[in-house]
């Protein structure tokens, strides 16, 4: 490849995930429905993706996208293809059902490595179902390259990588060389909705989907090296007193709600 | 008993509360990292038995410094503090060790195989218990799950590490924030605005009820990252707050927002519809106009003060 048809090329981690707006819980169990639920991709993983893709007409970059799961998750992917990217890899393999988030990276990492050579691979800070926030750092140390964290803002701009990063007192503006990887926040980006046109063309687009051997990985090994289980996701009771206040006026409500609040000590210095 | 355990955070208060469980679940064999000479006095007067001080609290120094001490001490459980730099660091510093991470947890204990840790799943709505293995496990811990230790008067010792490298991402910059709504995590009282707000213009009632209740003032997230009115928010998402008095005015209740107030003493909360789940959340609600009720709750107050 002459440096004429070299291509940067930014891989973007998405996730489906059940639609934590509609996840039903079982009142007898307070266990969340999450079978039942419709999935969708991953919110923070649209950011991911939006960033990529603005970089793309930014410039000149190719945008992919690295998943995991199953056949449901194609769904997500189209969309991901409807909104910009040029390609998808889905690494979709029954025996690779269950895995945790280091054994999940690990195969993350293969996928990668086996897409192609990368500037850049952007994922979101955390996906809401497991709210784990470590697949980023992880692929990122297997992958040996620096981890551009928070990113509230990043851009591809004269041939440099510039990004603004969310930290807690400051906002640091920073510069990286690729290759690194990076972890947006929400604050980055509102996703692009793609039009109906875009969701035709997506289903041209090219999707490659590699089980575990045509990573070169032993899916019996990969369950042995489950490290973290979850053993149980329940609904904590709220206790709050739910204490309604009503009065004909304003004034007497708030009278009520004053003297309440005085006798719990709530307003003192 | 008869574990090792190794606690690192930058924040000494958070440093102290990963302490005090520390030395529940490992007795006297706590060892830690600190990144200023205070905090590691602090710890060891605390009952830390040996403190390793480090002042590059960098990304790249301390994660190496943590492998460092991970090596020296071979600890079977470590536990960072849930800051922006805790969350980056310790999934790497798991990865480097093949190890198991949780993060975000507010509750461990140790079992027959590892260990077993409580956090937040699906949004915050819900609690998962994780069961961890191996050897070490790393977790990270979020602000208030865990007591401080007594005083301890023991002095432990103090071994400075110097380790500081050229970080891997340039720095070109740093702005200050924005610190008209900072210290919400801190605050002792909270009044909160949500969408029920319909003007920029309006929080004028919220500053006032804010000033009468010498609050700090914060919003749900869509008032931050939508419309652009503050710079911080409360959520999942946000920042997750813990005051004596939380009142949301004119906020809906989403699980994003809720799991934000969880840990808050009292909640209040004013909103016009009665079907709306912050009711379901708070401990007194009226059902009102929030441009009806707070100019009356803020004469009320101000009423009362005299």
């Amino acid at each position: 490849m002459s440096w004429l048809t070299y291509v940067t090329r930014i891989v973007v981690l998405v996730k489906d995930i059940p639609d934590i707006n509609e996840i039903k819980i079982d009142p007898s169990t307070r266990r969340p429905m999450v079978e039942a639920s419709k999935r969708r991709l991953n919110d923070l993983d649209k950011r991911a993706l939006e960033t990529a893709i603005r970089m793309k007409e930014a410039g000149g970059l190719e945008v992919v996208t690295v998943s995991m799961g199953d056949d449901r998750t194609k769904t997500s992917i189209l969309e991901a293809l409807a909104m910009g990217a040029d390609a998808a890899y889905l690494v979709n393999d029954p025996a690779l059902k269950g895995l945790d988030a280091y054994a999940t990276s690990r195969v993350l990492e293969s996928a990668i490595r086996k897409a192609g050579a990368f500037d850049v691979v952007i994922a979101g800070e955390l996906s809401l179902d497991g709210m784990g926030s470590q697949v980023g750092p992880r692929v990122a140390e297997l992958l040996g390259v620096p981890q551009l964290t928070y990113a509230k803002e990043l851009k591809f701009e004269s041939g440099k990588y510039r990004a603004i990063r969310d930290l807690e007192d400051v906002d640091e503006v920073v510069e990286a060389e690729p290759p690194f990887l990076a972890i947006v926040v929400r604050e980055i980006n509102e996703p692009r909705i793609p039009s109906l046109m875009n969701i035709m063309k997506a289903k041209k687009k090219p999707l490659t989907q590699w089980n575990a051997e045509a990573l070169g990985l032993n899916a019996d090994e990969l369950r042995a090296s489950v490290r973290v289980e979850v053993t149980d996701v329940k609904v904590p009771e709220v206790k709050r007193k739910r204490v309604m206040i009503k009065a004909e006026k304003v004034e007497e409500a708030v009278a009520m709600l004053i003297s309440a609040l005085t006798a719990d000590g709530a307003l003192e210095e | 008993m008869n574990m090792k355990t190794l606690i690192y955070s930058e924040n000494t208060e958070l440093s102290l509360q990963l302490l005090g469980k520390a030395l529940q679940l490992s007795g006297a064999a706590v060892s830690a990292i600190a990144v200023q000479s205070d905090q590691a006095r602090v710890l060891t007067s605390s009952g830390a038995s040996k403190v390793y001080l480090n002042i590059d609290k960098s990304f790249d120094a301390l994660k190496l410094c943590l492998l460092d001490v991970i090596a020296k001490e071979s600890p079977d459980l470590i536990m960072v503090g849930s800051t922006k730099r805790g969350r980056e660091l310790a999934p790497r510093v798991a990865a480097v060790l093949n190890a198991g991470y949780s993060g975000d947890c507010f509750d461990v204990k140790q079992e027959e195989v590892g260990f077993a840790v409580k956090r937040l799943a699906y949004g915050g709505s819900t609690v998962a218990s994780t069961r961890i293995k191996g050897k070490p496990v790393v977790i990270s811990v979020i602000s208030r799950s865990f007591q401080k230790p007594e005083a301890h008067g023991k002095q432990g010792e103090i071994v400075e590490l110097n380790i500081s490298v050229t970080p891997k991402i340039k720095v070109l910059e740093t702005r200050p924030k924005n610190t008209r709504d900072a210290g919400l995590e801190s605050a002792r009282v909270i009044v909160s605005a949500g969408r029920g707000f319909k003007r920029r213009e309006d929080l004028k009632l919220l500053e006032e009820l804010a000033t009468e209740l010498d609050a700090r003032m914060g919003c749900s997230r869509p008032v931050s990252a939508d419309l652009g009115w503050m710079d911080q928010w409360v959520g999942i998402s946000g920042k997750k707050v813990a005051p004596r008095l939380y009142v949301a005015c004119g906020i809906s209740g989403t699980i994003q927002h809720a799991s934000g107030i969880r840990d808050s003493q009292i909640i209040v909360s004013i909103n016009s519809d009665e079907f709306a789940g912050i009711h379901e959340l708070s401990d007194y609600s009226i059902v009102g106009d929030i441009y009806m009720v707070l100019p009356a709750l803020t004469k009320g107050l101000r009423e009362r003060a005299k």
